[in-house]
């Protein structure tokens, strides 16, 4: 395996990941200065969906008083977490506010004016948590509102509850952090590289340990695999370092490159027994147990050439993005878009007022030159190259194709679901075809198509069912009609007879007596 | 006898012939009680492309009806909130011509819709609730009706029996959860943009 650079000295066997790039990293600049925390802001945002699933309820009003980590919006449904208050002070405004989102549109959200205080509620720390068992530990982590921090921001306690039907054998902590510019997770494992193997530990203790535990990095963060090495030493964690490529950092990527296994389509990594979660969920769960700490701020990466100081900073979630960048040197002028999630995945943003929320791992303010306009795509020349950079070895040429002649069917027949939307196959492209944008689209309408006959099927199926209710109640109303007649009938039979019986009685009874 | 048949070819080739027709036969008589469909699979077949809206737009009183007809040699084009594209694929199926939709039917929207009851002005009076085909809306006489979002086909059936016409047909607007990616502008578009000089001369094919 060529593969295998020098740089990486351990003794586990890697998988290579099938294809992937390797775009500029940009990760030195944003970190050359310490970690800090972020000024709180006057104002905190807090929309009621930061997580895959169902928005959270809101269970405050207007002119309420909070405190910091007070629930404001608890979990609706079974994929759902509930919203913590980020900093203390009043409720002013439950409204739709712009926030992260592709579309530019805007969601409901609490708003908080801070007091400054920042007082927090009391917080139920847990001194020993091997004393609990899975379930208490799991009704924490969701009490906690955590959702993966690592750019999905599915629910980290639904994940990790798969484990008693499937015993789980492998739980990968996953600190690839693959995307350019982006340190978050690098420097949350340089600094809390402790906290990280202490979340390992308590995630292999709630999976009633697993046979492996392993953290995977790549080997473009000397520092980090450093210092959780040093913290791992007297544990059974193994730290694997493995070369840095784009997009390792994937769930079921990492998976392949870790143990070889390939998710299937479709499927889940417990069906395999593996577990994978983010270091920066792993960091938030300890913390929710150990501390009682409920999620309400993170780290997130400021890079850019709009902006004069490029570092990482502890922000609370609902810090607006305006307030961020203000603190950063951001020059508007400069900036060609700001970006939020890293510059391969992340999501152009539309409003400076959003706030960050669980997801956010960058604010990207980039320069016309970082970003340029993409030329105008050309003709695919069918060169392959797509397929060549595929991680998910999907056939991206084929996909184009049939994305473009919006064909339903052969884009399902071809795996479209498996895309993870990573936009290699648009980086390598020598005709500039934005592929990527066709496959979310495509998606996007085959989602669509398939709720839209989930919805037909429920209609026939209601139609029929209503047909069926008129059809016995018709049949009932006759049956009771042909009884009332057939009681009718009777009566009239009866008094028929009883009226030939009175004529022809006295007759009879007569004859004695003549 | 056998020497006969052995020593005469034509005999022999007949005889062999007539073995095998009544073997064939016997397998596909079995073969037809064996493996019977039940009912009309074309009727199947067409009902699941058909919208579901169960709107009886189309003059029959529902999808299935109305598949049922088609089967029957109805015209493909009466669906209007199915539109042209339940007509393409009905004309793709059965393997006729695709035919303009019928305007006689109605005009296709092309935005969804969905009924919604102006709460305070419903009196109570049950004549939706007959007429929804879905059973969609729930209430009871004298009592507020509602309409259940999720299960309304955006039929219109339940406005005109409505004596105070409290209902309203609404359309379905895209939010944040049922927002989708756009399919990105074709490439020859961009090509043609390209030659900024050239725009706005010569008249196009």
């Amino acid at each position: 395996m060529s593969q295998s650079s020098s740089r990486v000295d351990n003794q586990r066997k890697i998988w290579p990941l099938p294809g992937g790039i390797h775009p500029p990293e940009h990760k030195q600049r944003s970190l050359q200065k310490p970690l800090v925390d972020l000024s709180l802001p006057a104002q905190i945002v807090l929309p009621l969906s930061q997580h895959i699933g169902a928005p959270a309820k809101a269970v405050v009003s207007v002119g309420d008083r909070v405190l910091t980590g007070q629930v404001i919006a608890e979990a609706a449904g079974a994929v759902s977490v509930p919203v913590h208050a980020a900093t203390s002070g009043t409720v002013v405004a439950i409204e739709e506010r712009p926030v992260i989102h592709p579309s530019g549109m805007s969601a409901p959200c609490v708003v908080i004016e801070s007091d400054g205080r920042d007082q927090w509620v009391e917080l139920m720390p847990c001194e020993d948590y091997t004393k609990l068992d899975a379930q208490a530990l799991l009704e924490k982590i969701r009490a906690a509102g955590i959702a993966g921090m690592g750019g999905a921001g599915f629910p980290a306690a639904i994940k990790l509850s798969s484990a008693p039907a499937q015993k789980i054998s492998t739980l990968i902590i996953n600190g690839t952090e693959c995307e350019p510019y982006i340190t978050a997770d690098d420097l949350l494992m340089q600094t809390r590289a402790e906290e990280v193997i202490a979340g390992t530990q308590l995630l292999a203790h709630l999976l009633d340990s697993p046979k492996e535990v392993l953290i995977g990095i790549e080997d473009n963060k000397p520092a980090a695999i450093e210092a959780l090495r040093q913290a791992a030493k007297d544990t059974t964690i193994e730290v694997v370092v493995f070369p840095t490529k784009y997009p390792s950092g994937g769930e079921k990527q990492l998976i392949h490159i870790l143990t070889g296994k390939e998710v299937p389509s479709g499927g889940l990594p417990a069906q395999l027994g593996i577990v994978c979660q983010n270091v920066g969920t792993t960091v938030a769960i300890y913390r929710a147990v150990r501390y009682g700490e409920p999620l309400i701020a993170r780290i997130t990466t400021v890079a850019g050439d709009a902006v004069t100081t490029e570092r990482n900073v502890r922000v609370r979630l609902g810090t607006p993005v305006r307030h961020l960048l203000a603190e950063h040197g951001y020059d508007n002028t400069k900036a060609a878009r700001l970006v939020i999630g890293g510059p391969m995945m992340g999501v152009t943003l539309t409003d400076i007022d959003a706030p960050l929320i669980k997801t956010s791992n960058s604010v990207l303010a980039l320069g016309a030159q970082e970003s340029p306009l993409p030329p105008p795509s050309q003709a695919c020349i069918r060169c392959g190259m797509c397929a060549e950079a595929c991680p998910t070895n999907l056939m991206p040429q084929q996909l184009y194709w049939y994305a473009q002649a919006q064909d339903y069917e052969r884009l399902q027949a071809h795996n479209l679901a498996d895309c993870i939307e990573c936009g290699a196959c648009s980086f390598v492209c020598p005709s500039k075809i934005p592929l990527v944008q066709y496959y979310r689209a495509s998606k996007g309408a085959l989602r669509q198509q398939q709720q839209d006959k989930l919805k037909s099927d429920q209609s026939r199926a209601r139609f029929e069912a209503r047909k069926a209710r008129i059809e016995r109640e018709e049949a009932e109303k006759e049956a009771k009609r042909l009884a009332r007649k057939a009681a009718a009938d009777a009566k009239k039979r009866a008094a028929q007879a009883a009226q030939t019986a009175a004529v022809n009685a006295p007759a009879v009874e007569l004859e004695p007596v003549e | 006898m056998v020497e006969l048949i052995l020593n005469s070819p034509i005999i022999l080739s007949l005889s062999v012939l007539s073995g095998l027709a009544v073997c064939f036969g016997a397998i596909l008589g079995y073969a037809a009680v064996r493996f019977r469909v039940g009912g009309d699979p074309i009727v199947d077949q067409i009902d699941n492309l058909l919208p579901q809206t169960q709107c009886g737009q189309c003059g029959h009183p529902g999808c299935r009806p109305y598949a049922q007809a088609i089967a029957d040699g109805d015209a493909i084009n009466k669906c209007p909130p199915g539109g042209q594209t339940t007509v393409n694929a009905l004309a793709d199926l059965l393997d006729i011509e695709a035919v303009p939709l019928d305007q006689e039917h109605g005009e296709e929207s092309g935005m969804k819709k969905v009924a919604y009851i102006r709460e305070d002005e419903c009196i109570g009076c049950t004549k939706c609730l007959q007429a929804c085909p879905v059973d969609a809306i729930v209430g009871a006489a004298k009592q507020m009706h509602t309409v259940l979002k999720g299960e309304c086909t955006g039929c219109d059936l339940c406005v005109e029996p409505c004596p105070v016409d409290c209902i309203d047909m609404l359309p379905v607007v895209t939010g944040i959860g049922n927002w989708t990616w756009e399919l990105p502008r074709g490439s020859a578009q961009q090509v043609m943009e390209l030659i900024a000089t050239d725009q706005g001369r010569g008249v196009a094919a």
